[in-house]
């Protein structure tokens, strides 16, 4: 694939003295036992070329919650994210070591189909970029790429898929006017509503809200609310507030090695580990 | 200097079809001829001023010259007299007269008696000649030429009997009665059609011959008369007595020729349709042949091919092709494409010809000439196709394949639509270049005049073996390999004209349907 770098947060080169800080590998991560997990990942290591970019992670994702995962800048919570369908295919040079199980089964595999794993754990990024197509083409596009042409099923899912994204007030009397038309906030619904359109049963969202202002970041959330109990949904955020706020789950990557896991509540009132505390305090990242 | 050049095209193209006044010119000497004024020019030497004067008459000048230069001192006066004709004569190039009477059997009796103006009974005649020519003479002509057509045909299918037989020879004896017999039947055929388009062409001369009987008479020196057959005259008028409205009108149907029309004259006079059909269906057929190969070469480029040291020189090499003379394209057309791709063309699928010597696709023809000018812009055409699919931001990828779009699907939903407007742009630079090129299309196969056009009415319709006409190969053969300079010179700035017009043509509407597309894709960018 070309042109397609390294993302930013992978970019920091980690000092050989940075691993003492973190907590020394074998020391126990406080991590809750999840009852119906969804997506596992078990000693997941990821490298750029020979840069180490996450450091042998093992979690569980709950069916059906909000995850969210939060960090400092460079930490890999992008990288983790990017594992779970394999966007970091695209990127040359990236050696994954571990196994990440959808439902028991280890999404890189040899006989697994990329294609339809990414179709049931779908994505929103950072910055919202639709296509340049008409509004409704924009959400049809995931069905469409499957085959679907029945105008019937493309039309009820196209309504379906904005209505959840809590855009179909705005947007039905111009379907057919072009996307780019909207404004930021409208894009990243958008884009919402097209990850929705194909149903997946995961929505990875990686920084949906950093580039939008107050307002949007607030409907975008309420729209998380909304979804977490159809969709599993797992966040990367950098805005701990937000994290606090949207998910049932959290989890902290420091280094790209995970410090604590657990349920958001106890994650920032009680935290296990002194790591996760200053964090969640501001007194570093 | 751009406006300028254009300026000059302009100034000396668009005037060309003006009727400018007769002036008949008095020497000294008491002889006098007629002309139209087309320059002056003083002698360093004596200081003496000479006059250009466009005298036509070629038949009748001692050296069949139809410009003359005359030394402003020989003139005795100048007249402009309203009777003056100027007539376009299909050989020989104009003609100056004062008319005097139509004579022969169909203009003879009463023909507009009724009107007292001799001009008026001119132009009667010349209505009726034609009307006879357009009523027998074509449709004579007209089957003339389907006979040739078929005979065409027919040597073909002979020559692919004959073929046949020559190669049965050795391995099978018993094809050889059947093909025998075809060949005889089809040699009978060809005699009979060839006798009968001899007899058809007969009478078409004949009938030519009778009505060419009709002459009108003309004044044109001291006690000179000569008959002119009103069959060769295209159009006259007398310039001295047109207003700007009839002058307009000449000028309109002048226009009109020159886009509808043949050539006459070694290309001096006429039209250039064949010439104007030959750069459009070139470009037309480069288009098809090489825009695809050009994007499909950029899009590996910069989407498939593993990016290392090999795929840098390519880019290099393909940025480098862009520099080359045109004409070394022009030699490797001839090499490659002709002596090579379509020698060996014609020893697999027309042997029965390069048997005899007559090469098919051996030769130049519209599908090599557009195949060399393809190599010449693919370059741009590959550059821009990579450029465009390299400024699409990463995450209208990454949108897609998030969505369980395959690479292939990412391409023609996603990268292609969005790189359009950039792959128009240089495809817009690469028609523009195509049109105006001429050098490699010497050598591969523009020729000065064709008979055939690459697309007509005979099976298969489309001819890209022919040869075609090019109105910069035009430009050249008119300028520089005309033996009547004065004559050919405003033909060269009206092709010039009509070339700049071409091309100013299609990159226009390239332009326009890229901005279509822009205005789709990029409305924000507006």
């Amino acid at each position: 694939m070309a042109s397609l770098e390294p993302t930013a947060d992978v970019k920091t080169p980690k000092p050989a003295g940075a691993g003492q800080a973190a907590p020394a590998s074998g020391a126990e991560v406080p991590c809750v036992s999840i009852a119906d997990p969804v997506m596992r990942l078990r000693g997941v290591s990821v490298y750029y070329q020979s840069r180490q970019a996450l450091h042998d992670i093992t979690l569980d994702f709950p069916r059906k919650q909000v995850t969210a995962v939060i960090g400092p800048s460079g930490c890999g919570k992008s990288t983790l994210l990017r594992c779970l369908n394999r966007m970091n295919d695209l990127i040359d040079g990236v050696r994954l070591v571990g196994e990440v199980l959808l439902d028991g089964e280890d999404i890189y595999g040899p006989d697994v189909d990329v294609i339809e794993l990414r179709r049931r754990v779908g994505m929103v990024f950072q910055r919202a970029a639709p296509f340049p197509k008409s509004i409704y083409e924009n959400v049809a596009y995931g069905l469409r790429i499957c085959g679907v042409r029945r105008r019937s099923i493309l039309d009820e899912c196209v309504e379906q898929s904005l209505r959840r994204a809590g855009l179909w007030e705005e947007v039905k009397d111009r379907l057919g006017r072009s996307a780019l038309e909207l404004s930021g906030g409208q894009h990243q619904r958008l884009c919402i509503a097209r990850a929705i359109a194909v149903n997946p049963e995961i929505i990875l969202m990686d920084e949906p809200c950093s580039e939008l202002d107050p307002r949007s970041t607030a409907r975008i959330e309420d729209l998380i609310a909304e979804l977490r109990r159809q969709y599993t949904i797992i966040i990367v955020t950098h805005n701990m507030q937000q994290a606090a706020r949207v998910s049932d789950y959290t989890a902290f990557l420091y280094e790209g090695e995970l410090i604590e896991f657990g349920p958001t509540r106890q994650l920032f009132t009680r935290p296990q580990r002194q790591e996760t505390d200053d964090y969640i305090t501001g007194r570093f990242g | 200097m751009v406006l300028g050049a254009l300026g000059v095209v302009l100034e000396g193209g668009l005037k060309v079809f003006w009727p400018t006044a007769v002036a008949q010119v008095r020497l000294a000497d008491g002889r006098w001829f007629l002309g139209q004024f087309q320059g002056r020019q003083l002698d360093p030497a004596t200081g003496a001023r000479s006059l250009l004067w466009k005298t036509g008459n070629r038949e009748w000048d001692p050296q069949r010259q139809d410009f003359h230069w005359l030394p402003e001192d020989q003139i005795a006066d100048i007249l402009w007299p309203a009777e003056a004709v100027l007539l376009e004569r299909r050989e020989n190039g104009n003609f100056y007269g004062f008319f005097r009477k139509v004579e022969g059997p169909l203009v003879e009796p009463g023909l507009g008696q009724g009107s007292e103006d001799a001009w008026t009974r001119f132009q009667a005649a010349l209505a009726v000649v034609r009307q006879a020519e357009a009523s027998e003479v074509a449709p004579l002509a007209a089957e003339v030429a389907q006979c040739t057509r078929r005979l065409r045909g027919l040597k073909t299918q002979l020559r692919k009997a004959a073929y046949r037989l020559q190669r049965a020879d050795a391995t099978d004896a018993h094809l050889h009665p059947p093909v025998q017999a075809k060949l005889h039947r089809l040699r009978a055929q060809a005699e009979h059609l060839a006798h009968q388009g001899q007899e058809l062409m007969n009478r078409h001369n004949a009938r030519v011959a009778e009505l060419r009987h009709n002459v009108a008479i003309f004044e044109h020196g001291p006690g000179q008369t000569c008959r002119i057959p009103l069959m060769d005259i295209v159009r006259g008028c007398q310039p001295n007595r047109m207003g700007v409205a009839q002058k307009a009108a000449w000028y309109a149907a002048h226009v009109k020729d020159l886009l509808i029309q043949w050539p006459r004259e070694s290309n001096t006079e006429g039209g250039l349709f064949p010439a104007i059909f030959g750069t459009v269906l070139l470009v037309f057929v480069m288009s098809v042949l090489c825009f695809p190969v050009g994007v499909v070469a950029g899009v590996y480029l910069a989407e498939y091919a593993r990016q290392g040291p090999l795929v840098r020189v390519v880019r290099v090499a393909v940025n480098n092709l862009a520099g080359i003379p045109s004409i070394v394209y022009g030699i490797f057309g001839l090499g490659f494409f002709i002596y090579t791709v379509g020698k060996a063309v014609d020893r697999v699928a027309f042997p029965e010809w390069a048997e005899v010597g007559q090469p098919v696709f051996g030769t130049g023809g519209v599908l090599w000439a557009a195949l060399t000018l393809g190599l010449l812009t693919a370059p741009v055409v590959i550059v821009a196709t990579e450029e465009a699919l390299r400024t699409i931001p990463r995450v209208m990828r990454e949108g897609s394949y998030a969505l369980g779009a395959t690479q292939w699907q990412t391409l023609t939903h996603v990268l292609l639509p969005m790189a359009s407007p950039g792959i128009m742009t240089g495809f817009i630079l690469a028609t523009a270049r195509a049109a105006g090129e001429v050098a490699p299309l010497m050598l591969t196969g523009a020729v000065k005049l064709v008979s055939d056009l690459a697309i007509d009415g005979d099976f298969p319709y489309v001819h890209l073996d022919r040869k075609f006409m090019h109105l910069g190969f035009h430009i050249y053969d008119l300028g520089f390999q005309s033996p009547n300079v004065d004559a050919s010179q405003p033909m060269v700035y009206l092709t010039t004209l009509v070339l700049v017009l071409v091309v100013v043509g299609l990159t226009g509407s390239a332009l326009i349907l890229r901005n279509r597309m822009r205005r789709y894709y990029h409305p924000k960018s507006l």
